[in-house]
């Protein structure tokens, strides 16, 4: 028990010591009360007790027992972190070591005293960890979802001050948010109390049968009418800076659907997918461009599809040389490419022809018939028209033939070759248009910056559209859209998360691999496959913090 | 795997890949007869230049080495690709840099110079150790038989964790390592200069692989280690903990790339939290070229990648008339990575275990 105390409570020196409590601090969870920092630790807490009454004891009294136990180790931990700190100056080293995130974790009290407060409240809060590892689901799922609910609407107030900016509604955002300040103590517990009764009404009727109201076909047309008047109507309600985030994720969903058809679909692992990206952005940028660097001339609409050309193009010749290889190996032949591509691009040798570091400059921006899309409200109606007809290819293609080829090499080449399929020009195509997915979401990136240059064509961005697939749900559409939502919406939207974000990528990948192989949005297949035997995980949601930590563990 | 028993079939039927793959051979070959021949001629090198050159290209090889024993154990052992271990190279280094610091202030370094590096080699060790354990414990160790990309995105999640959890915990500023006087300066060996720091890195990085080549051969835990990358299954049939075993690899792969970081910090003097990934990726190259599994090949691999970056822009570029050729040095070091994997993927010496690959 003090072990998975011990772990806990490394965890918690992690998330303190790297920063992200102190920086969740700056949020009020429940205004002049209670921060998202403090919150942070509170689940550590929690999670401690839960994990060590679930491993360690059957029994009512020895879970409780276990779970207070882990948590005074996790306190002990904290507190001895807080003594240390009275002892050395701890911030030589670790750079986050802030007066303010020891003032959060003492309370501003003396060393010793703060050990002892800090045990105390670990014995406490692991209790009600423990406590809820003897609580049937069935209570925790519903107090968990509201908990949820009542910190997504603290960690996105700006957005929900934005829905609530009308004057007529007044009342309400007063009723739930301090002015200039976080959520109320009643705002948050309506939002808590509406979520968790609704989660429980939810999961109550889920017993009955036939809840459908109305036929599938209608209610299909009915939900892809609200859907695309709710897309419309987004940047609209949300201003410049919601549609700016909508259209970034609208591109990322246009690679992930690129590298879907390689991963997902064919298993073909692509850790060089950022170059298609960047050809389509060069391609635009160059054809199009004022500047110096423009070749061309040419408007946005004619560019595109050589762009897409170009891209498809590039996708096959760094396909074919690594048809060979498959698995590992395959993931870091290609990143070597995509690194290759990059410092080409780079380099002062190719200046002339790409303008080095500093890139292609002077991009216009798209005119039809005399519109310009000139703002990310506008660009934003181009990226989700882009992003329905790929989504739609995307989706034609999977059960097509080919689609069919790519799934059956992903579960195994040799199989699919003696059952007549063609690995060459399969692979290629898989390659091919992949890259032209990824083309098209270069090719309105250029447009969407104004300007290409290499330093936008990271690694880090081929990182990401794996993860977000991994996410969302390999070879799933409707995952990948989801994947992006979720790791590329969410932090853009998160300001404090910025420079934790990869940090949080990395926890979320190891994690899912873990807990959630499938992903959050499975494909039917892959869902059937990987839990064919197991019944469905009876644990509790996790949440992105749960999910965070995890890693540090 | 089994990239050299596959390609062969495939290749066969479709002449277009083979002759795609030929031009590509050709077109590296020209690049390289053609600019060699073009610098050479042109003389803008003296030989001095040159053998600097080499020297330092064999130092830098000595680290890329030290480094690629932790894939090519890691590897021989599970068949998988420690994504992260360029980043187990790092967190050494960068941790003890917080050694370094206080005892270049007080003078220590400078005192006993020998004691103080062997002291920060052993902070680095230390900590390089815990953290691949850590990442074996918590990454892969649950994944053991899971489908083979599923490891592999845990590597990459492993890495990208560690590169930003060090950044948040140490910041995200380039730190200067402190200089050691002892090693300022050149000495004179066998009628050469050599710059001091490249002199020491070569010797430790060489005293080091041998100490644990020596390890793996002739101890009874390196005869476990041979044993368990033969066959896991027959391993533990003859009484050996199959898990002991991979975690002492980790451990030891992360004792070698803390050393290694610790003489990559002497040779560039800064430490920074994302100065894993491009050695790593050599070192991995290295690995391959060697032949993976196979620790005298990771050696071999490491020293040849090494000359050949750091005379490569030189020797093959400059004469083709391109401007500043060094920017192009990591261009050269994933050109090969590429080409080895495609043309080679069993390396130079590694013909025993690319057969079982599969």
């Amino acid at each position: 028990m003090w072990r998975v105390g011990l772990v806990f409570g490394a965890v918690a020196w992690f998330v303190s010591l790297v920063g992200l409590v102190e920086a969740l601090h700056g949020r009020w969870v429940v205004d002049g009360v209670l921060s998202a920092g403090q919150v942070l630790l509170l689940a550590v807490l929690l999670a401690s007790g839960w994990t060590a009454a679930r491993r360690f004891s059957a029994s009512l009294v020895g879970r409780l027992w276990a779970g207070l136990l882990a948590g005074a180790t996790v306190g002990f931990c904290v507190g001895l972190l807080v003594w240390l700190r009275s002892l050395v100056d701890l911030r030589t080293m670790f750079v986050n070591a802030s007066p303010a995130l020891f003032q959060l974790l003492s309370g501003g009290q003396p060393a010793r005293v703060a050990w002892a407060a800090a045990v105390a409240v670990g014995a406490g809060v692991g209790l009600v960890g423990g406590a809820g590892a003897c609580t049937p689901a069935r209570v925790v799922r519903p107090i968990l979802v509201g908990a949820a609910a009542a910190l997504s609407l603290a960690l996105f107030q700006e957005l929900v001050l934005l829905v609530l900016q009308p004057e007529p509604l007044a009342p309400v955002r007063d009723w739930l948010f301090v002015a200039g300040g976080g959520p109320t103590a009643q705002g948050i517990a309506a939002t808590f109390a509406f979520s968790a009764a609704l989660a429980a009404l939810r999961q109550a009727s889920w017993g009955r049968a036939g809840r459908v109201a109305l036929p599938p076909k209608a209610q299909r047309v009915l939900w892809s009418f609200v859907g695309v008047l709710l897309l419309a109507a987004l940047p609209i309600a949300g201003g410049p800076f919601v549609a700016q985030v909508l259209v970034i994720v609208g591109l990322y969903t246009l690679m992930g659907l690129g590298l879907n058809l390689e991963v997902g679909l064919a298993g073909l692992l692509d850790l060089g997918f950022v170059a298609f990206f960047a050809i389509g952005a060069y391609t635009v940028g160059l054809l199009t461009s004022v500047g110096d660097h423009g070749i061309a001339h040419w408007s946005f609409w004619a560019a595109v599809p050589v762009a897409v050309l170009v891209s498809l193009i590039a996708g096959v010749i760094l396909g074919i040389p690594v048809l060979g290889i498959r698995g590992d190996y395959l993931a870091i032949a290609t990143l070597g490419f995509g690194e290759i591509v990059r410092l080409l691009v780079l380099s002062d040798a190719l200046r002339p022809w790409f303008g080095g570091s500093q890139g292609v400059l002077a991009i216009p921006k798209p005119v039809l018939a005399g519109f310009e899309f000139s703002g990310p409200q506008h660009l934003y109606y181009l990226t989700v028209v882009a992003s329905a007809v790929v989504a739609y290819v995307a989706w034609r293609l999977q059960d097509s033939r080919l689609g069919r080829a790519w799934m059956a090499i992903r579960e195994d080449e040799d199989v699919a070759e003696a059952l007549g399929i063609n690995l060459v020009s399969v692979k290629l195509l898989a390659y091919g248009l992949g890259a032209a997915f990824a083309g098209v979401g270069g090719a309105i990136f250029a447009v969407m910056v104004g300007s290409v240059f290499p330093h936008s064509f990271q690694l880090l961005i081929s990182i990401q559209v794996l993860a977000l697939i991994i996410v969302g749900g390999m070879g799933s559409i409707p995952g990948v859209i989801v994947g992006s939502a979720v790791l590329i919406g969410l932090p853009e939207l998160l300001r404090e998360f910025g420079e934790f974000r990869f940090l949080v990528y990395g926890a979320v990948l190891v994690a899912m691999m873990l807990l959630r192989p499938e992903g959050l949005l499975p494909a039917a297949a892959q869902r059937r496959e990987l839990h064919a035997a197991e019944e469905e995980p009876a644990g509790l949601a996790r949440t992105p913090v749960g999910a965070a930590t995890e890693g540090g563990a | 795997m089994a990239a050299g028993a596959l390609r062969r079939p495939v290749a066969r039927r479709l002449n277009f890949v083979d002759a795609f793959l030929w031009a590509f051979r050709l077109a590296v070959i020209v690049v390289v007869v053609w600019g060699t021949v073009g610098t050479l001629r042109l003389g803008r090198y003296t030989g001095e230049q040159w053998v600097d050159f080499v020297v330092f290209g064999l130092a830098q090889g000595g680290i890329y080495a030290l480094i690629a024993l932790g894939y090519t154990m890691v590897y021989g052992i599970l068949r998988m690709i420690n994504f992260a271990h360029g980043e187990v190279f790092m967190s050494g280094a960068y941790t003890a840099y917080f050694v370094a610091a206080p005892l270049a202030a007080s003078g220590f370094l400078d005192r006993h110079p020998i004691l103080s590096l062997l002291l920060l080699v052993a902070v680095a060790a230390a900590v390089s150790t815990g953290v691949a354990v850590l990442v074996e414990r918590v990454a892969y160790r649950p994944l053991r038989r899971a489908p083979r990309l599923v490891p592999l995105i845990t590597a990459i999640g492993a890495s990208f964790f560690l590169q930003y959890a060090f950044r948040g915990l140490y910041g995200s500023g380039f730190k200067a390592y402190p200089e050691f006087q002892l090693f300022k300066g050149e000495w004179q060996i066998l009628g050469i200069g050599v710059l001091r720091t490249q002199a020491v890195v070569l010797a430790s990085a060489a005293v080091l692989m041998f100490a644990l080549y020596q390890f793996v051969m002739r101890t009874k835990v390196g005869k476990a280690m041979r044993a368990v990358s033969e066959d896991k299954d027959a391993a533990a049939l003859m009484g050996i903990d199959v898990d002991r075993i991979i975690v002492l690899t980790f451990a030891i792969g992360g004792a070698a790339a803390g050393a290694a970081g610790i003489l990559y910090a002497l040779v560039f003097k800064q430490v920074h939290f994302f100065m894993g990934f491009v050695p790593g990726i050599k070192a991995f190259t290295s690995a391959v070229l060697g032949g993976i599994g196979n620790i005298p090949g990771a050696m071999l691999g490491g020293l040849f990648l090494g000359v050949v970056e750091s005379v490569g822009p030189a020797l093959f570029l400059d004469g083709l008339g391109i401007v500043a050729p060094y920017q192009l040095k990591d261009v050269i070091a994933f050109t090969m990575l590429v080409m080895v994997l495609i043309f080679r993927p069993q390396g130079i010496l590694g013909e025993r275990l690319a057969a079982k690959r599969a």
